[in-house]
């Protein structure tokens, strides 16, 4: 039988807020075990908890930047349930009535429900940039996702089963290091309808969010995280099948792999005339294969009920429109104005907006170099696989738009060929070093001079005495091999018009 | 009259005229611990040398306040930095406080001497500290009786001699009902008054933190030093704090007190109804005009406040699970036994009573039935005060239905207990402000208080009213036999 598949995301988003959800401890990753606590994020008796207000700010940044409504009025709860990460058994977390209420976000669809950042995920460096997008690709199409709501919630603690020390082996251990961080968590309406949509859908969530500047969108260490709701139906129904819910998904790669995963198993089992069960499952990655953890009958009841130790959350309008004044422009807005303003082809300026560091990168390239078109191909050929497509890497990488610019400059100038060019650049992102003093101390320039040239030339044309012969019987096409032969010779440092020029004189006389 | 019968303000005075010391007064107070301490059991732990040091140090000082060089009782569900609290529970027997909450800083910082931590029904719940995983405290009046509860502790040391005063918190009427069983002053201020900050958690949307005193100007001056906000509880409120000792005038002409008919029904003990009524005809006296209001709600206070208060109650004390700190079973192989045998051996009845009830109103498909119909409830009992208080200024009720029982007497009966609450519940269900004062004795010499109620926020209004009617009476001046 033919299924569709349902999919709908929830996304956690931990806020880049300096201290936590609820008290003024420290929010920085991978310092020793509890050292970011105080007794409110420990839950010592007596101790209430205190909203942070930039929290709620990231919040309102959020929603606003996926046009969500910001409610006026919205609680927190309690979750209750006990576990030893928990310090107050319970989480305090936003339940009836979330900060954000219905906003969407745009997906671009291209290749079968694939988009094009994910397309150039599988081959990097290997886009050819030319007018009106990948060469061969239908043109992108742009699907709407409906996000339900945005609330806000603190994190638990961690537990680690292992510790370096002496004490007992069978000992478990609790960091509250995180216990208390804030976390925002996005739920999308079941909009995807392939694996491929729904991590198209996740990196537009996740370049929003760190283009807002409130989530550093770390999937590794877990600065944003996703459980996917995953169901079939056959293809045509209206009514969902039952859904499962997937956890433990630390990658995009990992979360198209889960789902495909489990859309194999639930058509399996359809098609064997079995039942879906609801139930949560993990997606274990070394196994390629998700886990049955608890079905819907051992789910929590998490007895939710406003929490009496804090006030609802009053937000005005002025307070959103003064946030709303801060937030930068967004991915799908610097893309337009990519493709308008630098008349660059819509799959560049989709590639070069999905990151806001690389968005920057190229602008900032721009203006040391305006050749918009130039520039795009360089960044998205060159310096993209150069970071192993990691935007995180480039605000640490030696290599700065004005080392870009510099490069070009020199092609543009006859300094150097392109091909040196690539070279150059390359030890720029090795050293920060910059491309004028590389090209000078390693002797890169190219050689114009005809003395030069001409020995080089000679040198070939002397080892070569068949294909002068041949050339010279009417084979043009060997011209090539006499250009090549002396770019060889030179380090590829000849200027390859120059030699030609060359070559063309020397073998007609 | 020995230093430990006086009272703040009288103290205060022998200081400023440097007739008495500091030190004089603490050692008076412990001698006095000494002697009675065997029979009444007030407090869970002392603290006469830091109570001394304290003390020495406050006489070589200028003072701080009015609390300067005074030994206080301190309720033991208030967190003081480096001393044990235990709530009266065995879960919490070994906890030293890491901080110190925000309204005992505030008596600190006035100077006072903390003479120790003060017996209560184990995590507040209940109205005869009976529910005492220490033991239980006796009432100074007749050392046969409870105390009240669940600041029984507070009240039977205060009563007695064993410090000049006390704090307490109120919950459902845990500073009200104890102060009426044993002839002191106690007010449960207005829901936000008083940082709740540092106060180990019963029911938060209830609880409040309040002073019981000898008299009603030691009850102004202790919630003086005890008020105001504090950035560090959420639901504390970002208002001025009068000085509550400008409002203590003698005449009450003008003033309009409520008499509410649902508190003035059969149920009463007689000798407790005749000692209102006498009251309400001082007050008439004083040059007030007592007026008919209606409360319609007031029977649904007890079932209403029993839905939320141990809902709240269930969650607040989730974190007694043998992870970080307190009571831990240690033969626990796993961790669902962990929690089980921690939690069973670590509460006791009264408390596993609450928090199974406050589960089970929490729990999906009750919620709706119980938490959202008690929370619509409360609302209803708030508008009832409102539309009271468009006829008058203060409402007067009776504060317990009947003078201090019998230890044991209620013990096996939890809803008999529980309507021992039944005139001061609804006070904190509408988050007002309530004060229990002395107005009258039965035959065998039992005290009986009566109950002034204002609007959030017009703690002003109600010890105006109590001064007045406290001028008119010598009841507060009674001290027990001991």
């Amino acid at each position: 039988m033919t299924y569709e598949v349902v999919i709908g995301l929830e996304v956690h988003a931990q806020l880049l807020t300096k201290t936590k959800l609820f008290c003024a401890c420290p929010t920085v990753f991978g310092r020793e075990p509890n050292l970011n606590t105080c007794p409110v994020c420990l839950g010592q008796p007596g101790t209430l908890p205190v909203l942070n207000r930039q929290a709620v700010e990231f919040a309102i940044r959020a929603g606003l930047a996926t046009g969500c409504s910001i409610e006026a009025k919205s609680v927190f709860a309690r979750k209750n349930y006990f576990y030893p990460d928990l310090p107050k058994g319970y989480q305090i977390s936003q339940y009836e009535l979330p900060v954000c209420l219905k906003g969407h976000l745009d997906i671009e669809i291209v290749n079968g429900g694939r988009s094009p950042s994910e397309v150039n995920d599988d081959k990097p460096g290997k886009t050819d940039g030319g007018p009106g997008g990948r060469a061969g690709s239908p043109p992108a199409i742009t699907k709407r996702i409906g996000i339900t709501r945005i609330h806000m919630e603190e994190d638990a603690g961690k537990l680690v089963h292992e510790h370096p020390g002496t004490r007992a082996q069978d000992a478990s251990w609790v960091d509250f290091n995180r216990g208390g961080t804030p976390l925002l968590e996005i739920v999308s309406e079941p909009d995807m309808r392939s694996p491929q949509e729904a991590v198209a859908y996740l990196k537009k969530l996740r370049s929003i969010l760190v283009y807002a500047e409130i989530c550093d969108g770390n999937m590794e260490e877990g600065s944003l995280r996703c459980d996917a709701n995953v169901s079939l139906r056959p293809a045509g129904q209206e009514k969902f099948g039952t859904k499962v819910e997937l956890k433990n998904m630390n990658s995009f790669k990992n979360v198209e792999k889960a789902i495909f995963y489990e859309i194999d198993r639930q058509a399996s089992v359809l098609d064997e005339g079995g039942r879906i069960l609801q139930e949560t499952r993990l997606w274990d990655a070394d196994k390629g294969e998700t886990q049955s953890m608890r079905g819907k009958e051992e789910a929590h009841d998490y007895r939710y009920f406003p929490d009496p130790d804090l006030l609802p959350l009053i937000v005005d309008r002025e307070w959103v429109e003064r946030v709303g004044k801060t937030l930068p422009e967004l991915p799908d807005a610097k893309r337009a104005r990519f493709a308008s303003q630098y008349q660059l082809p819509v799959y560049d300026a989709e590639v070069l907006a999905s990151s806001r560091g690389l968005a920057d990168f190229f602008e900032a390239c721009v203006k040391e170099y305006p050749q918009p078109k130039k520039v795009s191909n360089w960044v998205m050929n060159e310096f993209l696989r150069m970071i192993g497509n990691d935007e995180a890497r480039i605000p640490s990488s030696p290599l700065k738009p004005v080392h870009l610019a510099q490069a070009m400059k020199l092609v543009d100038g006859g300094t150097i060929s392109g091909s040196v060019a690539k070279t150059v650049l390359q030890t720029v992102f090795e050293t920060g070093e910059s491309p004028q003093s590389i090209v000078e101390k390693q002797g890169l320039a190219q050689i114009s001079d005809d003395g030069a040239l001409e020995t080089a030339l000679d040198e070939v044309i002397a080892a070569s005495p068949k294909e002068v012969e041949k050339y010279k019987a009417g084979n043009e096409k060997l011209i090539g091999h006499f250009v090549g032969q002396v770019m060889k010779k030179t380090g590829g440092r000849a200027n390859p018009a120059k030699v030609n020029e060359l070559v063309k004189r020397k073998l007609s006389s | 009259m020995e230093l430990f019968d006086l009272t703040i303000h009288e103290l205060a005075d022998l200081l400023k005229q440097k007739k008495a010391s500091s030190r004089e007064i603490t050692e008076s107070v412990f001698k006095r611990i000494k002697a009675v301490e065997p029979k009444v059991r007030s407090y869970v732990s002392l603290a006469e040398e830091t109570a001394l040091a304290q003390a020495k140090k406050a006489d070589g000082t200028a003072p701080r306040g009015m609390l300067h060089g005074l030994p206080l009782g301190i309720k033991d569900n208030f967190l003081i930095e480096g001393t044990k609290t235990t709530c009266a529970s065995r879960i919490l027997e070994n906890y030293v406080a890491p901080y110190t909450a925000t309204s005992a800083q505030r008596l600190l910082d006035q100077g006072a001497v903390v003479v120790g931590k003060l017996n209560l029904d184990e995590f507040a719940m209940g109205s005869s500290t009976e529910n005492s995983g220490v033991g239980i405290t006796r009432n100074p009046w007749d050392l046969e009786r409870i105390p009240g509860g669940s600041s029984g502790g507070s009240a039977a040391a205060v009563a007695a001699g064993e410090c000049i005063a006390a704090t307490g918190t109120d919950t459902g009427g845990s500073i009200r009902l104890p102060a009426a069983l044993t002839n002191l002053v106690g007010v449960k201020p207005t829901y936000g008054r008083v940082s709740r900050y540092g106060i180990v958690a019963f029911a938060s949307s209830l609880d409040q933190v309040g002073p019981l005193t000898k008299d009603v100007t030691d009850a102004a001056i202790l919630l003086n030093a005890l008020a105001g906000h504090d950035p560090k509880d959420s639901t504390s409120l970002n208002l001025p704090v009068p000085d509550y000792t400008k409002a203590l005038q003698k005449d009450l002409k003008g003033w309009k007190v409520g008499i509410p008919k649902e508190y003035f029904i059969g149920g009463t003990d007689a000798e407790v109804a005749k000692a209102l009524q006498t009251a309400i005809e001082t007050v008439k006296k004083l040059g007030a005009e007592c007026v008919d209001v209606t409360l319609p709600h007031t029977d649904y206070g007890v079932p209403t406040y029993y839905i939320l208060a141990t809902a709240e109650a269930s969650s607040n004390l989730a974190r007694y699970d043998g992870i970080r700190f307190g009571y831990r079973n240690r033969e626990a192989k796993d961790l669902t036994s962990l929690y089980k045998k921690s939690r069973s051996e670590g509460f006791g009845p009264e408390v596993k009573r609450r928090i199974m009830l406050g589960t089970y109103v929490l729990s999906a498909g009750y919620y709706d039935a119980y938490y959202l119909r008690g929370q619509k409830v409360r609302t209803l009992i708030r508008r009832d005060f409102e539309k009271a208080f468009e006829k008058c200024d203060v409402i007067l009720t009776p504060v317990s239905p009947t003078p201090a029982w019998k230890v044991g007497e209620k013990v096996s009966d939890p809803l008999k207990m529980y309507l021992s609450d039944i005139f001061t519940i609804n006070v904190n269900l509408a988050g007002l402000p309530g004060m229990s004062l002395p107005c009258g004795f039965t035959q065998s010499g039992l005290p009986i208080g009566m109950q002034l109620i204002a609007k959030h926020f017009e703690e002003e209004r109600m010890f105006r009213v109590a001064y007045a009617y406290e001028q008119a009476n010598k009841w507060h001046q009674r001290r027990p036999k001991l």
